[in-house]
């Protein structure tokens, strides 16, 4: 027999999809099935359940062998580390609840630590470029019932937001979209063709690096003013075409990923983009959003906002909250050596941060609290494996477009397994002993 | 817990009607005694100093999704002013948007218990929450937004009043909501097109109802369900010149309406912020624009059952947020900063862009003294409040200079004089020149304390030192006696800025003007029984079926983590 879990939140991506069905075994202890999720939030429920999952807090030698060790130990090595440092750099908190990323930013408030998360490699490019000009946005159920002009540039939902084009962009018929994808445009903006470029009305494959001046182009077109004859590889009658297209619409959106934040220009391809969005209100209602990646990297950014004012990037290390991208950001921190401990928790540099980073880590006191074996446990002094937010245990995320959605517990984690926050709430308490606090 | 005994101060308290009489103050156990209650008490000596109950915010933007926007996107506001952390107090940061933190001490600072976050989203609750929970110290409630909601203009444009009570008392429920707000009411649908309503009688594209049939709507289903707080307005065409006479369409919605509800409140719309709201003319240049404040004042002094709040421009580099899209696109095009914006799916909208108002320029000023104006024409102070509309005219933290404005006509007469660039075009075009009147302290405490908890359904509680209120005392150093506001304005503001003593629920939480404990915050939310409506039940669930990205069951803001401390505020509608 098995009973169903509705509603469930899939922990995976920022489209934070909350329409999930789990069966779980009577006893609640066992994941069976998974519906409605994409192969990779399935995989995520079900990955929950390996049979070789490490349970149990470990230690790495010099020679690289692996000791398990007790929670208390664990709690007392992180602990220690973070009070022993002049600098700590606390890094990750994208893939975890606002309840755990609010309890380490009082650790971080404690120990003077350096707090980033994941979209110093990722969005923060764009959340710099909102500083500079703003964003005008909107929440993805308006993009439903509303939008028929979508626009994707630099990114390629089909692959890494399975669901967000049958949610919300694409095909969804919505109050003023009852023909769905019949009453849509879609332009994509990218240089390769791609699952989602495949479905497009306008495919404009632009030369690699070229964004901000097709985002120009478009801002010059708007206005009818006169173009050279090829942008960034792009016909100038297509230019034309397309920015006819974006003005005609009644409501349009924009979303946008890596593709332009982490390419050639970083923040100002989105000063750039916004632009775009902004002459677009002059003649019709225009959005724009980043696609945001891991389910809660939004959620972090949101929870030190409120805390200290700050999305990523927040340096605690003087007592007081600072922010300069370029200084406190992880990578230049890691590269100049100039932190001297690194605790991550729900992300995973050792696979996404420059090798010369990873080495960085590699030689200093270090913990990775993760429930996964990754290659950033693998360099990391010590592994704490913990409960699956999201699977395990509930907490409150934030959608990419920033809406707050509370994920659910559908199983028991296993046995004498703490959770993020169980976690850091020890860490805190020991913590402030060690400090005086 | 603790005794006090607040020996001695200079008392106000307009509910009592006390008027500086020198009285002994007595609190045990979380709320207000008579002093022959006490066993052992904490004496405090308020010798010489003002003792009122604790402030009552009754408009600020102070959590949720748009402040948060305006915090991210605005690392400039942080600049120079953040303070490390003292004992158990924590990093504090920002001017205009200052973190959860600090908005939860610096009310402290200055002597407020009780604080309304001023527009809900509804869908964002559970973002409005989280930083209502980590703001510490002082109560807090939130008003959600209902002008520009689906349900809402639906219901009314069939004249719905019941539908429309039950959706309102079902999303109250779910959100955690204290009220009814209505902001920009069908404006901000429009938007969702790149429109606006600009008067009452525009009509909303598609859903073919109109501001006025929104705001009576409302306030007919306010009174249905007899919640504490009424309708609660910021109307069509904030911030326009010549936006009076929308405004005065906006207010004579209430006339014919009474009262109804278990809470004390008297009337059925407030309409905040006021100064945005009463501009005449055609322009913002000093031979275009002129203040209608008298003409609304005329208006409004004449009703029993309005409220408003003044929303003075303080000359301050701010922030403005509102959940008016239209407006804020519009201001970002006449001062080319920043702009942000979030639609809300079959809600709301909202918009975030910097603006300073330069004591330099014709405008500002002006604005400065539509505001101060408002105060000073208005002949009921319980009906009138003291806010800035944090931070849209200015910060919170600035109602102390706003106090100083209202009480001192020679600090007014400084601003003409040498603050302001355009000080002579201002007289000739306000009324701020021509007015005597100096408010009393009296007066300050209706406007702050008791008027605003009346208006909210909350004076049982708040804005009042009456036995059996909540313990919650505000002390300033100001001798009423040794001070002459006319000679020495600059002491008002000081006095009000930072309060000797605060004791919020029984508990110390500044002591000599430190904060000295992080209190015990609660969220204060409705909840409205109706009875049973299976239409406006199917309706619901029909629009999260097919129109909104999320589902029916992930809506509801769940207690434990979101409101861990709540107050709940009990009404029967189902008679």
């Amino acid at each position: 027999m098995a009973k169903l879990v509705t509603d469930v939140v899939c922990p995976f991506c920022g489209t934070l999809c909350d329409d999930l069905e789990v069966s779980v075994t009577d006893d609640g202890k066992k994941i069976l099935d998974v519906y409605n999720a994409c192969a990779i939030g399935a995989e995520k429920f079900l990955h929950s359940q390996a049979s070789d999952r490490i349970t149990r807090p470990r230690m790495q030698d010099e020679d690289g062998n692996w000791k398990d060790v007790s929670y208390d130990e664990a709690v007392e090595y992180t602990a220690k580390i973070l009070a022993d440092a002049k600098k700590p750099l606390m890094y990750g908190w994208s893939s975890t609840n606002c309840e755990s990323q609010a309890v380490g930013t009082q650790i971080g408030e404690v120990t003077g630590a350096i707090m980033d998360n994941t979209a110093t490699v990722c969005h923060g490019t764009t959340l710099i470029a909102v500083q500079d000009v703003g964003i005008p946005s909107c929440t993805l159920g308006e993009v439903v019932n509303r939008a028929d002009r979508i626009v994707f540039w630099g990114c390629n939902p089909a692959h890494a937001h399975p669901r967000h084009m049958s949610r919300y962009s694409i095909y969804p018929r919505g109050f003023f979209t009852g023909k769905g994808q019949k009453s849509r445009k879609l332009v994509v903006i990218d240089p390769r063709c791609t699952d989602t470029s495949k479905l497009a009305d306008y495919h404009l494959q632009i030369e690699q690096g070229r964004d901000y001046e097709l985002f120009d182009a478009f801002r010059v077109a708007f206005k009818g003013e006169k173009l050279p004859d090829t942008v960034a590889g792009i016909p100038k009658k297509t230019i034309y075409e397309v920015a006819e297209t974006m003005k005609s619409g009644r409501f349009g959106i924009i979303f946008f990923g890596m593709g332009v934040t982490q390419s050639l220009s970083k923040n100002h391809n989105i000063d750039a983009a916004i632009s775009v969005t902004r002459d677009l209100n002059d003649y019709s209602k225009w959005s724009i959003m980043p696609m945001r990646g891991h389910y809660n990297v939004t959620g972090s950014g949101e929870v030190w906002g409120w805390l200290h004012g700050f999305p990523f990037a927040l340096d605690l290390s003087r007592g007081f909250a600072r922010y300069n991208p370029g200084d406190t950001t992880s990578n230049d921190l890691l590269r100049r050596d100039e932190v001297d401990a690194v605790f991550v928790l729900g992300s995973d540099p050792g696979a996404h941060f420059p090798f010369g980073s990873v080495k960085k880590i590699w030689g200093l006191p270090s913990v990775c609290i993760d429930p996964h074996i990754t290659p950033t446990s693998a360099v990391c002094k010590l592994h704490v494996p913990v409960a699956f937010v999201g699977v395990e245990t509930g907490g409150c995320a934030y959608r990419m477009d920033n809406v707050p959605i509370e994920c659910r517990k559908v199983v028991e984690p296993p046995e004498g397994m703490l959770t993020d926050e169980e976690f850091l709430k020890k860490v805190l308490t020991r913590v402030k002993e060690l400090k005086g606090a | 817990m603790a005794e006090y005994l607040i020996r001695n101060g200079f008392v106000y308290d307009p509910v009592l009607g006390i008027d500086g009489d020198k009285k002994d103050i007595a609190v045990k156990d979380g709320k207000i005694v008579e002093t022959t209650a006490l066993s052992k008490p904490t004496e405090i000596n308020a010798a010489g100093m003002t003792v009122m109950a604790a402030g009552v915010d009754v408009h600020a933007h102070v959590a949720g999704p748009k402040v948060c926007v305006g915090r991210n996107f605005r690392p400039e506001d942080k600049l120079f002013n953040s303070t490390p952390q003292a004992g158990i107090k924590r990093m504090e940061g920002g001017f205009s948007v200052p973190t959860t933190l600090r908005t939860g001490y610096n009310y402290a600072r200055m002597g407020y218990g009780f604080v309304m976050e001023a527009a809900m989203p509804p869908l964002f609750a559970r973002h409005v929450h989280e930083e209502i929970r980590d703001t510490p110290i002082i109560d807090e409630a939130a008003l959600p937004v209902f002008g520009n909601n689906w349900f809402v203009l639906e219901y009314l444009k069939n004249k719905e009043i019941e539908n429309t009570a039950a959706y309102i008392a079902w999303l109250l429920r779910v959100t955690k909501g204290f009220g009814i707000k209505n902001v920009n009411p069908g404006g901000t649908e429009a938007w969702g097109w790149g429109m606006n309503c600009e008067t009452v009688n525009d009509v909303v594209p598609y859903f073919e109802i109109t501001p006025a049939e929104i705001i009576r709507g409302l306030i007919e289903a306010n009174e249905y369900l007899g919640l504490p707080h009424c309708m609660h307005v910021h109307g069509n065409s904030l911030g326009e010149p010549g936006n009076y006479t929308v405004t005065l369409d906006t207010l004579k919605q209430a006339e014919g309406y009474t009262a109804k509800n278990d809470f004390g409140r008297d009337t059925v719309l407030h309409h905040t912020h006021l100064q945005f709201h009463s501009y005449g003319g055609t322009s913002y240049s000093s031979k275009g624009f002129e203040s209608k404040s008298k003409e609304v004042m005329d208006y409004v002094n004449k009703q029993d059952n309005i409220t408003f709040d003044l929303g003075v421009v303080t000359l301050d580099e701010t922030t403005t947020m509102t959940a008016d899209g239209p407006f804020e696109h519009h201001l970002s095009h006449m001062n080319h900063l920043k702009w942000a914006n979030v639609d809300v799916e079959l809600e709301t909208a909202a918009g975030v862009v910097p603006f300073i108002y330069n004591p330099k320029s014709y405008i500002a000023g002006a604005q400065w003294a539509v505001g101060i104006e408002l105060g000073l024409y208005a002949k009921d102070m319980m009906k009138t409040y003291i806010t800035t509309d944090h931070p849209n005219a200015g910060p919170f933290t600035r109602y102390p200079r706003v106090i100083k404005w209202l009480m001192s006509r020679a600090a007014r007469e400084h601003m003409l004089e040498k603050e302001l660039k355009y000080g002579d075009s201002i007289r000739n075009t306000c009324y701020i020149g021509e007015i005597d009147r100096e408010l009393t302290l009296f007066e300050i405490a209706q406007m702050t304390r008791a008027g605003p908890a009346k208006v909210l359904g909350l004076s049982h509680m708040f804005g009042s030192l009456r036995p059996g209120c909540e313990g919650d005392v505000a002390i300033y150093p100001y001798n009423p006696e040794a001070i002459d506001p006319s000679r020495d304005p600059e002491l008002i503001e000081r006095a009000f800025s930072t309060a000797q003593y605060l004791i919020k629920g029984g508990e110390m939480v500044v002591k000599e003007g430190d904060i000295v404990s992080n209190g015990s915050k609660r969220t204060f939310w409705v909840d409205c029984t109706t009875s049973e409506n299976p239409q406006v039940q199917r309706d619901i669930s029909e629009k999260f079926k097919r129109y909104y990205s999320v589902t029916e069951a992930n809506y509801e803001v769940s207690g434990h983590h979101y409101v861990p401390n709540p107050y709940v505020i009990e009404v029967d509608a189902s008679q």
